[in-house]
């Protein structure tokens, strides 16, 4: 087999395989006659009927309102307390024990207790329950990315006089931006999940709910559909989240190598 | 002398700080959360008091019905781990070690693997039912991605030529998969398995909340509908607890175990 034809071989194995799957997924449902597991074209139909895009606006835009929210704030507070904790030892050593207990705390264990807490099952609930759960990728991946920065730089800058305003905006942030980037795709898909979860538990609005009400009233294809609108949202945001950090990090020579996957 | 003296205490001095420091800082933590609760800036039905949460967690810990709960979510989280290494070793090996395979499953894979779990929970309460198996299957399915990923980066890491000499040399396929393949990719292989083991626990007790399969999950779910918060709070600190139980003893077992390897060597960070 020449290298050529095996290459052909490859490329066709990577439409067929999954083109393959889809098939067998239709074939199987049509004569299966399973109401649990409808066709693959029952479900693609009730797709387009549900978020292209009649319900769009009153279930999608609320998710993704959340997700944003709840994103940026955990980026913002995330970088805002590493680059300090990046920076100085004793802090770190007084943060590290809650840092290390909030995270391994399990979310849905805080849900209730969220509820408790705001007063809330609306968005202030939700928005808060996803960042806090996203803010510890970035935060932990700032404090990492803060201390691998070489200590003659930062003793530099600071013995030529720079200010440490301009110090942190100009060497630590920048330094430490590939790091804190592969945190925020972290929590990026953290923060699908948590919004799934919120929604899922309480809501009166968003996929989650959406997810919760066809389960009670058996609707089996809408449920279906908003598994597969969960799948396409998250795939999405990856790869959103991938053209805007290569845009951000395109002057980073090395930012391939600190972006693990 | 004096110099050596002074500098052996000074040390003494800095590594006392080093264990005072976190300890302080948790009890003024604790010592805040009582304050909030006792000057009333949060209400006592909103956040019940450190020191009442201790109390109900120091009773909940003396019953039997707590520590069924506990073993069943380390149940539910023990077999759901169990299960997807099980599988994400032997099939992450077979998809690392092969491009063309690798090539022809990318696809599904990426389109999988993003799917929060707990999207899933409505189809398993309708189809496996409200049971272990759910449960596990959500477990399993959960860990099963971050593992399959890492796996399959470790076997694409095998250095080749130590492959080609082994072939040159006559060792046969499997003994290369044993000897040579599976102790290079161990370290991937170990991280995986941390992260999953993470995973397994949070969607065992997801199960548990949503589904109410017995364990930690289901306690809560009942503790929260009966209004009782003091016991609310209580457990989910003990939720918190067995988290932070798990990942250090993850944690030390990729260390113990990866003793050999050039990766652990330099102090892990």
């Amino acid at each position: 087999m020449t290298r050529g034809t095996y290459r052909a071989l490859k490329v066709a194995s990577e439409v067929a395989v999954p083109v393959a799957i889809l098939v067998a997924w239709q074939l199987w449902t049509v004569q299966a006659h399973n109401p649990k597991f409808p066709r693959l074209s029952t479900i693609l139909h009730t797709f387009q009927d549900m978020w292209l895009f009649s319900q769009f606006g009153t279930n999608v835009v609320p998710s993704l309102e959340r997700i944003g929210l709840g994103f940026g704030i955990a980026v913002v507070v995330g970088v805002a307390l590493g680059l300090p904790l990046g920076l100085s030892p004793l802090a770190r050593k007084a943060a590290m024990p809650h840092i290390e207990f909030w995270r391994a705390m399990p979310p849905p264990a805080l849900l209730p207790i969220s509820v408790l807490l705001l007063h809330s099952i609306g968005n202030r609930q939700k928005v808060a329950f996803i960042a806090f759960f996203c803010v510890f990728p970035v935060l932990l991946n700032t404090i990492d990315g803060v201390r691998g920065i070489d200590p003659t730089l930062i003793e530099t800058a600071r013995s030529y006089g720079v200010p440490r305003r301009e110090r942190i905006r100009r060497l630590v942030l920048p330094a430490a931006l590939p790091q804190i980037s592969a945190g925020m795709r972290t929590s990026l898909s953290l923060a699908v999940i948590t919004m799934v979860l919120s929604e899922y538990f309480s809501s009166t609005s968003g996929v989650g709910y959406v997810l919760l009400i066809s389960k009670n009233t058996f609707q089996l294809a809408p449920m279906w559909a908003a598994i597969v609108l969960i799948g396409v949202l998250g795939y999405l945001l990856n790869v959103l989240f991938i053209l805007v950090e290569r845009r951000l990090l395109a002057w980073h020579r090395g930012w391939r190598m600190a972006t693990p996957v | 002398m004096a110099a050596t003296g002074e500098v052996a205490v000074r040390l003494r001095g800095a590594r006392l700080a080093d264990a005072l420091v976190p300890v302080l800082s948790i009890a003024a933590a604790l010592a805040l959360w009582e304050l909030v609760t006792r000057t009333g800036l949060i209400s006592e039905r909103d956040l019940p008091s450190m020191s009442s949460t201790v109390r109900e967690l120091w009773a909940l810990v003396q019953t039997g019905d707590f520590w069924s709960a506990f073993l069943h979510t380390v149940r539910g989280w023990a077999i759901g781990l169990g299960l997807a290494t099980a599988l994400a070793v032997p099939i992450g090996i077979a998809l690392g070690s092969s491009p063309f395979a690798a090539s022809a499953f990318r696809v599904p894979i990426e389109f999988l693997r993003p799917i929060p779990s707990a999207a899933l929970i409505p189809l398993l309460f309708l189809t496996l039912g409200t049971n272990l198996r759910s449960e596990i299957f959500l477990a399993t399915f959960g860990a099963f991605w971050p593992l399959l990923v890492q796996t399959m980066y470790g076997v694409r890491d095998v250095d080749p030529l130590a492959l080609e000499t082994a072939r040159s040399f006559g060792v046969r396929p499997l003994e290369r998969l044993v000897r040579i393949t599976l102790p290079s990719s161990v370290p991937y292989i170990a991280t995986g398995l941390r992260i999953s083991s993470t995973v397994s626990l949070i969607l065992a007790f997801t199960a548990e909340l949503f589904m109410g399969t017995p364990g930690l999950g289901q306690a809560v779910n009942i503790a929260s509908s009966f209004g009782l918060e003091t016991q609310l709070y209580a457990l989910a600190l003990a939720t918190g607890f067995l988290g932070v139980a798990i990942h250090i003893a993850m944690t030390q077992l990729e260390r113990r175990a990866l003793r050999w390897h050039p990766s652990q060597r330099p102090a892990a960070a």
